[in-house]
C-alpha cells in the first residue's frame, strides 16, 4: 500500500451477492462517493487508489488497462449519478443516448431501446424517444439514467444518491423500479445515500461510513433495530419520524477531514461513550451482536440503548387575532400562475408548517410574505396591517419584525464579510441601537444559537454548513422579529445537523413566543417542530389543520399519498 | 480498498482564503507565470519612472549626427535629429504610463459602474445601459479615439478620456455577467430585506465579490491602454515633438531603421515587454482567482481532498 498523501478512504471491505443491495450511508465528507466511484475503477481528480481490490465475478477491476476498463464500464459495472439533469447530454435525444450505450457494447440496438425503456416504466413511443432531456421531468430523467445503467445487463450497479432531487412520490416509484430490476436480473447493487430512511426500506445490508472508514456493517434489520456503533446510533437518533413527535438528537461537532484524523478513533471527539483509549488506539473491526463494528467499546455498549424523548405536547394554537393572515393570495412568475387564492392564518406563538412537493408554490408563498416576490394580488395582513407587495415598499419596522431564513446557508452569507460584520449590518440597518448595544446584542444572540464569540471574526467559508445556518438564524434573531419564516432551512444539511438546527428553532420559537412559518418538503420534520400544518399542491391548499390531524388522519387523498410515500425508518426499535 | 490524495508540494491555490484578495495577488506572484510577468512589468515601470533622473543627456538636445550608430558616448546611438536615443527612451515612458493608468482607471470605474448597475437593476436600466454600450462597441477602439480627437483636437487629457471611454463598454460587459451571477445569491436578497437602497447593495454587498474579475479586467485594459496610447502617439496624437515619447519615437525614427535600428527597437521593445508582462501577470492572477472563487461548497470539497 504505497501511500502518498492523506488517506481519504481506508480499509473499506464489503461483498455484495448477485441480486442483493448494499446501502452505503454516511454524512457528506465520509467518503461514500469516493468508494462508489472506486467500484468502477474511477477516482475524482487529485485522488489515487493506492491499494486493495475490486473483484467483480473474480476479476480485479483495478488491474485492468484503461481500454479493458472502458469495455467493462457500462456493460458489467454501471453507474447511476446523483443528478440526472447534468448526467444526460442536453443536446442528444433520449433514444440516441440509450442507443449509444447499447452500441458501445455491441448489443443489438434496435429493439432493445424500447425494451429497456419499458423496464423502467417509460413509454417507448417514438415521440418519447425523440425528446431531449430538458423535456422530461426529474423522475423521467432519472428513469432514463436507470435505463442506460441496466441496458447491458450489468453484474454490478452503483447508485449514487439517485433520488436526492426527487419528490417523495417519484422517489418511491424510482426506488421500486430499482429494486425490481435488481431482483429480476440478479444484479448486485450498491446504493449510496445519506438518507437512512430510504436505505432502510430498500437494501438488505448496510455499511455505515465515517471519516473514510466503514464503522459498522451488517444486515439492515440488525443495524437499524439495534445499532451498536455510537455514530450509527447518533445517525438513527437524528432521523425525524412522520409518525411520532420526538426530540431529534443531533451529533455535536464535526467530522475530521482527511489528513487531520488522529491516531485513535476518528469519532472519539464526538462520542458519548468514549474512554481515554479511544483517542490513542485505532479500533479494529470486531464482531458484536451479529455485525462487524469498528469500535473499541463495541462489546461493552452493545446492550445500552438510547432512549428517545417525546416532544412535550405543544400548547394549542391560541384563538383570537392572527399574527399573520393571508387572504386570497394569487402569485405569478411572468405569466405562469404559481399560487391561486391561498388563505391561511398563523396564530401568535405558533409554528405553521407549509409542506408540499417541489413546484407546489410553498417557497413562493414564503417569499410573498417576506417581500422578496412582489408579483401577487390578494391581502397579507401582518398584525392587523396589510403588507406592501415588495420589500422596497415596506418600512424598516415591518422588515425588522418579519425575518426570513434562506434555504442555502452557503449563499445567504456574504463570503467577503466576517460573521460580526454580517450580524452588525443587520442591526445597524434595522435597529436603532448604538454601537455598544449592538455588540452586546451580538454576543447574546450568538449564545442563543450555541456559537462562541470567536466566530465574530471568522469568515463564512471557515464555517461548516450547520454553523453557517446558525449564523443565519442569529442574524434573524438579532433584531427581535415577531414572525420567523424558515424556508427549507435544513435541506442543504446533513441529517445529524438537521436535527440540531430543528431543535434549536423549536427551542427559540417556544422561548421567544415567535410566530413561525416552517417550509419543508420533508413531512417527517413537521411533527418535531410545528403545531399546525398546511399542505400545498399545485399552488392550492390541499389540506390544513393541526399537525395531529393532518399527519395522523389525513383526509385529503393527496396528503394520504404523501404520508404513504414518505420514506420511514424501518426495523427501528422504537416503542 | 484505500484511496489517497497525493501530496502536493506546491501550495494549492484553493487553500487561499477567498476573502483576502491580497493573498490571491500574492499567490499569483508566486506562480512562475506571475513572477515573470511581474518582473517584466516592474522593469519597464522602473525604466519609465527613474529614467528622467538618470538620463545622461537632455532628451531634446541636438548632440550629434542623425542616426549615429551606438557608441561609448551614446549607448543606443542617435535619432533623426541627432538626439541621444538612450536619454529619449529614459524620458519617454512616464507620460505614456501615467496616461495609460488614468485611462484604465477611468474605463474600469465607468465600465464597472455601468455593468454592475445594468445587471443588478435589470429591466429598463439594463436595456438602456447595454444598448449604449453596444453603440460604443460598434466602433473599433482606435477609431473611436481618433474620432473624438479629430473633433476636439489632440490634447493629452482628451486622449486619456477617449481611451478610457473606449474601454468602458468592454469592462461593462464583463462586469455585467459577473454581477448577474453574484446578485442571484441569497445574501443580496438578505440585504434587500434589510431595506438597503440599491446603490448601497451594489457597493457594499456585490462589489466586494467582484474584486477578482475587476483586477483581471484592470490588467487587461492596462495592456490595451498602453497599446492604444502608444499607437495614437505614433499617429501624431499625443505629446507633440520635440517631447520624448516611445510612440512618437517609433514614428519619427522609422525612416532611419537601417542606419540606427535602436532608435525604433528600444522604445518598441519596452512597449512590448510592458504589455507582455502585464498580460502574463494578469493571466496568472486570473488562474489563481478562478481556483479560489468557486462556489464555497465546491471550495470546501476541494479543500477536503487537497
Amino acid at each position: 500500500m504505497g501511500r502518498t498523501g492523506p488517506d481519504v478512504v481506508r480499509d473499506v471491505c464489503f461483498a455484495v451477492p448477485a441480486g442483493e443491495m448494499l446501502g452505503l450511508v454516511g454524512e457528506s465528507g465520509s467518503g461514500k462517493t469516493t468508494v462508489a466511484l472506486a467500484l468502477l475503477g474511477h477516482t475524482r481528480r487529485g485522488l489515487r487508489i493506492t491499494g486493495g481490490q475490486v473483484l467483480l465475478d473474480g476479476t480485479d477491476l483495478l488491474t485492468l488497462s484503461p481500454g479493458e476498463l472502458r469495455a467493462v464500464r457500462g456493460a458489467r459495472v454501471s453507474y447511476v449519478p446523483q443528478d440526472p439533469s447534468s448526467a444526460l447530454n442536453p443536446a442528444l435525444r433520449v433514444g440516441t443516448q440509450i442507443r449509444e450505450v447499447l452500441r458501445a457494447h455491441d448489443t443489438e440496438a434496435g429493439d432493445r431501446v424500447a425494451e429497456v425503456m419499458r423496464e423502467v416504466d417509460l413509454d417507448s413511443t417514438p415521440e418519447m424517444l425523440r425528446r431531449y432531456p430538458h423535456q422530461l421531468s426529474g423522475g423521467q430523467q432519472q428513469r432514463v439514467a436507470l435505463a442506460m445503467a441496466f441496458a447491458c445487463r450489468p453484474s454490478l450497479i452503483v447508485l449514487d444518491e439517485p433520488t436526492t432531487g426527487l419528490d417523495v412520490s417519484t422517489q418511491r416509484h424510482v426506488l421500486e423500479t430499482v429494486r425490481d430490476l435488481c431482483r429480476s436480473y440478479g444484479v448486485a447493487a450498491v446504493y449510496v445515500s445519506h438518507d437512512l430512511a430510504v436505505v432502510s426500506g430498500l437494501v438488505s445490508e448496510v455499511a455505515v461510513m465515517y471519516a473514510g472508514r466503514v464503522v459498522e456493517i451488517g444486515s439492515t434489520a440488525r443495524l437499524f433495530g439495534d445499532p451498536v456503533h455510537p455514530y450509527t446510533r447518533g445517525l438513527i437518533g437524528a432521523v425525524p419520524s412522520p409518525e411520532r413527535a420526538e426530540m431529534l438528537t443531533g451529533i455535536d461537532g464535526q467530522q475530521p477531514r482527511p489528513g487531520r484524523r488522529g491516531a485513535g478513533c476518528s469519532f472519539a471527539a464526538r462520542c458519548g461513550f468514549a474512554v481515554a483509549a479511544c483517542s490513542t488506539q485505532a479500533p479494529e473491526p470486531v464482531i458484536a451482536a451479529g455485525r462487524t463494528v469498528r469500535c473499541l467499546r463495541a462489546l461493552d455498549i452493545q446492550v445500552t440503548q438510547a432512549e428517545r424523548v417525546p416532544v412535550l405536547a405543544s400548547p394549542p394554537a391560541t384563538p383570537g387575532d392572527s399574527a399573520l393572515s393571508i387572504r386570497g393570495v394569487t402569485a405569478s412568475y411572468g405569466s405562469t400562475q404559481v399560487l391561486s387564492g391561498i388563505g391561511l392564518d398563523v396564530p401568535p406563538r405558533t409554528c405553521v408548517a407549509i409542506v408540499g412537493e417541489s413546484g407546489s408554490g410553498k417557497t413562493t408563498l414564503a417569499r410573498c410574505v417576506a417581500g422578496l416576490h412582489s408579483n401577487w394580488t390578494g391581502e397579507i395582513i401582518f398584525q392587523g396591517i396589510p403588507l406592501a407587495r415588495g420589500a422596497r415598499q415596506r418600512d424598516k419596522d415591518v422588515l425588522r419584525r418579519i425575518q426570513y431564513i434562506f434555504q442555502n446557508p452557503y449563499t445567504s452569507l456574504n463570503p467577503r464579510k466576517t460573521i460580526g460584520q454580517i450580524i452588525d449590518q443587520q442591526l445597524s440597518e434595522l435597529s436603532g441601537l448604538s454601537r455598544r448595544e449592538r455588540s452586546v446584542r451580538m454576543a447574546s444572540v450568538l449564545e442563543d444559537v450555541s456559537l462562541s464569540g470567536d466566530f465574530l471574526s471568522s469568515y463564512p467559508d471557515q464555517l461548516s454548513g450547520g454553523e453557517r445556518q446558525r449564523v443565519a438564524i442569529a442574524r434573524a434573531l438579532a433584531v427581535e422579529p415577531e414572525l420567523l419564516i424558515c424556508d427549507e432551512v435544513t435541506s442543504a444539511l446533513d441529517v445529524s445537523v438537521q436535527a440540531t438546527i430543528v431543535e434549536l428553532l423549536r427551542r427559540i420559537q417556544r422561548e421567544r413566543h415567535l410566530a413561525m412559518i416552517f417550509i419543508t418538503h420533508n413531512l417527517a420534520l413537521v411533527r418535531s417542530i410545528a403545531q399546525s400544518a398546511v399542505v400545498l399542491r399545485h399552488g392550492e391548499i390541499a389540506e390544513a389543520g393541526p399537525v395531529e390531524q393532518i399527519l395522523g388522519h389525513p383526509a385529503d387523498p393527496y396528503t394520504q399519498r404523501l404520508m404513504e410515500d414518505v420514506p420511514k425508518l424501518l426495523h427501528s426499535a422504537r416503542p | 480498498m484505500t484511496v489517497s490524495a497525493p501530496v502536493s508540494h506546491r501550495r494549492p491555490a484553493q487553500r487561499v482564503r477567498r476573502h483576502q484578495s491580497g493573498s490571491v495577488l500574492w499567490s499569483a506572484v508566486r506562480t512562475p507565470r506571475g513572477a515573470i510577468g511581474l518582473v517584466l512589468t516592474l522593469f519597464v515601470v522602473l525604466v519609465a519612472v527613474i529614467g528622467p533622473f538618470v538620463a545622461p543627456n537632455p532628451p531634446v538636445a541636438l548632440l550629434t549626427v542623425d542616426f549615429g550608430k551606438p557608441s561609448a558616448q551614446f549607448w543606443l546611438g542617435s535619432d533623426v535629429l541627432g538626439r541621444d536615443v538612450l536619454s529619449r527612451v529614459l524620458n519617454g515612458g512616464w507620460t505614456l504610463l501615467i496616461m495609460a493608468v488614468c485611462a484604465t482607471a477611468l474605463g474600469i470605474i465607468g465600465g464597472a459602474a455601468a455593468g454592475i448597475a445594468a445587471a443588478y437593476l435589470r429591466g429598463a436600466s439594463d436595456g438602456i445601459i447595454m444598448r449604449a454600450v453596444d453603440v460604443i462597441l460598434a466602433f473599433p477602439q482606435l477609431v473611436f479615439a481618433l474620432l473624438l480627437l479629430s473633433l476636439l483636437g489632440p490634447k493629452l487629457w482628451l486622449i486619456t478620456l477617449a481611451v478610457g471611454v473606449s474601454h468602458a463598454p468592454q469592462v461593462a460587459r464583463v462586469l455585467r455577467s459577473a454581477t448577474l451571477d453574484v446578485s442571484e445569491r441569497d445574501f443580496v436578497k438578505a440585504a434587500e430585506l434589510q431595506g438597503m437602497r440599491p446603490a448601497k447593495v451594489m457597493r457594499k454587498e456585490i462589489l466586494p465579490n467582484l474584486v477578482s474579475p475587476l483586477m483581471v479586467e484592470a490588467g487587461l485594459r492596462m495592456t490595451y491602454s498602453i497599446l492604444i496610447i502608444a499607437g495614437l502617439a505614433f499617429l501624431g496624437f499625443g505629446p507633440q515633438p520635440p517631447a520624448a515619447n516611445w510612440g512618437v519615437m517609433i514614428n519619427e525614427n522609422r525612416e532611419g531603421l537601417a542606419l540606427n535600428p535602436w532608435a525604433v527597437v528600444a522604445p518598441a521593445l519596452l512597449i512590448a515587454l510592458l504589455t507582455i508582462g502585464m498580460n502574463t501577470f494578469t493571466d496568472a492572477f486570473a488562474r489563481v482567482a478562478i481556483g479560489v472563487d468557486r462556489r464555497p461548497e465546491q471550495a470546501a470539497l476541494i479543500e477536503d481532498i487537497a
